[in-house]
């Protein structure tokens, strides 16, 4: 034999990867990430299989109507599963962040993780990339998967009647894919301030993470609202909540976005509300690196 | 070398001084323990040498300044700061992998071989494991990293007496190595009192005493005295006197051996006996000076 072991100390050693280990550690501690967007999806299809009985005659009956109003009524499934999920993940997003800075001042493992060579910038920034980078390609592929599943149970049920070709026909699913990739960026870009606003509440919060982080904006509102009869801020947290689409789609003609030309990338980027929105969402993940700094145990 | 070097150590929290002005240096290679009473800025102390706190004053660990470099500095610091701070939720092997990933200097097979002396399951969760596993856990952990500095803050608190016991054996048999320094706060002083080779104590954030178990031994004499002797004994200013089964023990402090020899039985206190003696005095000159403020 003439090749020789190499020796463990000659190996060199592999280099530290704080970041990439930090996320993974944030997905093994928080399952439900991908169990939640999962569970709704089996609940989805699971519905979807129930109610196949009826698919027949409600499929024969949208045939009935002109294209555009028959291209809704088949859609309209597949869009709420989306929503359904997408809706999920934003709550597992915004929970996740409130608990990411105060679960281990809680259960005293701040000790544990500030013993290691993993600086605060690099724990909040992986902690920050759990609803903005990792949620959103889970939540894509359970979207995707979710409606190809839809569309094989809706195809198998109509065989029968010779109407499986209208569901591929009325909800083109590589179309609707580019949609739902689209939309996922858009939102975790809009959304990306209120899970900077949560990480930097779990942070302060001693106790009530969530009331720290709701209430603020909801006293504000309701001081507005009394002392100056305006709403102001209420439209400013209904505009970051729900006003992604504003200046994403173009929604003028219809309530249904089928057609790749109604993706407005270039607006939605020349919004200033996105950019402002950034701008503050920086600024809570500098603050919340801060206090991971000056924070110990509860 | 010098792995600790404080200078004007000073850490307030409102009105409270957790720290007042400690001059401290720790070479490497000693072992030394921190003694003190609940509340006396021991894990101040610590918490500022680990980089944990902001403090005021002059502190360098290695070279470096811990507020301003605590995850470079971890690279060779290692601590175990209290009892079963390891997060609950985490798979044993899923930990190590962790660990594995972010420390440049941890040695898992190192790992992997002290914990095949225990009973811990790789594939049991932190919360499945009893506190003195989970001791266990960590202690392998941080005596797989090369470190420089281990720091223990009451490593051994609620853990039953064969735990405790096998901490401190593993951690002189298999880690330490006369280059490494180790700092070591504990109510278990006993426990400890062969392991050092330093001492101090610290009372209201202020160092009262600093030595070498080699100063210590020779320094301070345990006497029993023989009723003969006491009025004599007590001629020689005895720091502290109690009874025991009608007998005087009287605690000395540099005074001659072998004139202490012929007025009883004469032994090394052990540092729990100092620390009573010396920190139950400040006590009782405390409430002195505090009954005196309140006339």
């Amino acid at each position: 034999m003439n090749t020789s072991p190499i020796p463990n100390s000659e190996l060199p050693a592999p280099s530290p990867k704080p970041f990439l280990w930090s996320v993974k550690r944030e997905i093994w501690e928080n399952k439900s990430i991908y169990i939640a967007p999962l569970i709704v999806s089996g609940v989805i299809l699971l519905g979807a299989l129930i109610s196949a009985g009826h698919l027949p005659q409600r499929r024969q009956a949208a045939m009935m109507l002109d294209e555009a109003h028959r291209s809704i009524a088949i859609e309209l499934p597949y869009n709420i599963a989306a929503g359904m999920i997408v809706i999920t993940a934003f709550i597992v997003g915004l929970f996740y962040c409130l608990d990411a800075l105060y679960g281990e001042r809680r259960e005293r493992s701040i000790l544990f993780w500030k013993s290691l060579p993993v600086s605060d910038v690099t724990t909040v920034l992986s902690k920050m990339s759990i609803p903005v980078l990792v949620l959103p390609p889970i939540v894509f592929v359970v979207v995707v998967v979710t409606q190809f599943l839809m569309l094989l149970i809706s195809s198998a049920v109509l065989m029968p009647s010779g109407l499986a070709s209208t569901s591929w026909a009325n909800f083109n699913l590589l179309q609707q894919s580019v949609i739902s990739f689209y939309s996922l960026i858009i939102i975790a870009l809009w959304h990306a301030p209120i899970y900077g606003w949560a990480l930097l509440m779990s942070g302060i919060a001693r106790r009530a993470t969530f009331l720290w982080a709701v209430m603020p904006p909801l006293a504000l509102a309701a001081f507005e609202k009394i002392t100056f009869n305006t709403s102001y801020v209420w439209s400013l947290v209904k505009n970051r909540l729900l006003g992604a689409g504003d200046a994403a789609f173009d929604l003028h003609h219809t309530i249904s976005i089928d057609s790749l030309s109604q993706l407005t990338p270039g607006r939605f980027f020349a919004t200033p509300g996105l950019w402002i929105g950034l701008v503050f969402a920086a600024a809570f993940v500098i603050g919340a690196i801060r206090l991971r700094r000056y924070r110990g145990p509860l | 070398m010098t792995t600790i070097e404080a200078h004007g150590l000073r850490k307030v929290y409102g009105t409270k001084v957790a720290l007042d002005n400690v001059l401290l240096r720790v070479d490497q290679g000693r072992i030394l323990g921190i003694i003190g009473p609940n509340g006396a800025g021991k894990t101040t102390a610590l918490n500022a040498i680990l980089g944990l706190t902001a403090y005021q004053g002059e502190l360098k660990v290695l070279g470096r300044d811990p507020w301003a470099e605590r995850d470079q500095l971890m690279r060779d610091v290692s601590f175990i700061a209290d009892v079963a701070v390891l997060p609950r939720w985490i798979r044993v092997s899923d930990l190590l992998d962790y660990v594995a990933g972010v420390h440049p200097k941890f040695d898992r097979a190192k790992a992997e071989t002290f914990l095949a002396k225990t009973e811990i399951n790789h594939a049991s969760k932190v919360r499945q494991l009893s506190k003195g596993m989970i001791a266990q856990l960590h202690l392998a952990i941080v005596m797989a990293i090369d470190a420089k500095l281990l720091v223990l803050d009451e490593p051994t608190l609620g853990l039953d007496i064969l735990y405790r016991k096998q901490f401190y054996d593993s951690l002189l048999n298999d880690y330490f190595d006369g280059e490494r320094t180790i700092i070591v706060t504990t109510h278990q002083v006993e426990e400890v009192q062969d392991v050092l080779t330093d001492l101090m104590f610290i009372n209201h954030g202020r160092i009262v005493l600093e030595c070498s178990m080699e100063q210590f031994e020779s320094r301070y004499v345990e006497l029993m005295v023989h009723p003969d002797h006491v009025a004599g004994a007590r001629s020689l200013k005895p720091i502290n006197e109690r009874q025991l089964f009608g007998r005087s023990i009287m605690l000395f402090d540099q005074v001659d051996r072998p004139q202490l020899a012929a007025m009883g039985d004469v032994r090394t206190p052990s540092i729990a006996d100092l620390f009573v003696a010396m920190m139950g005095n400040s006590a009782v000159t405390d409430h002195q000076s505090q009954v005196r403020e309140a006339k």
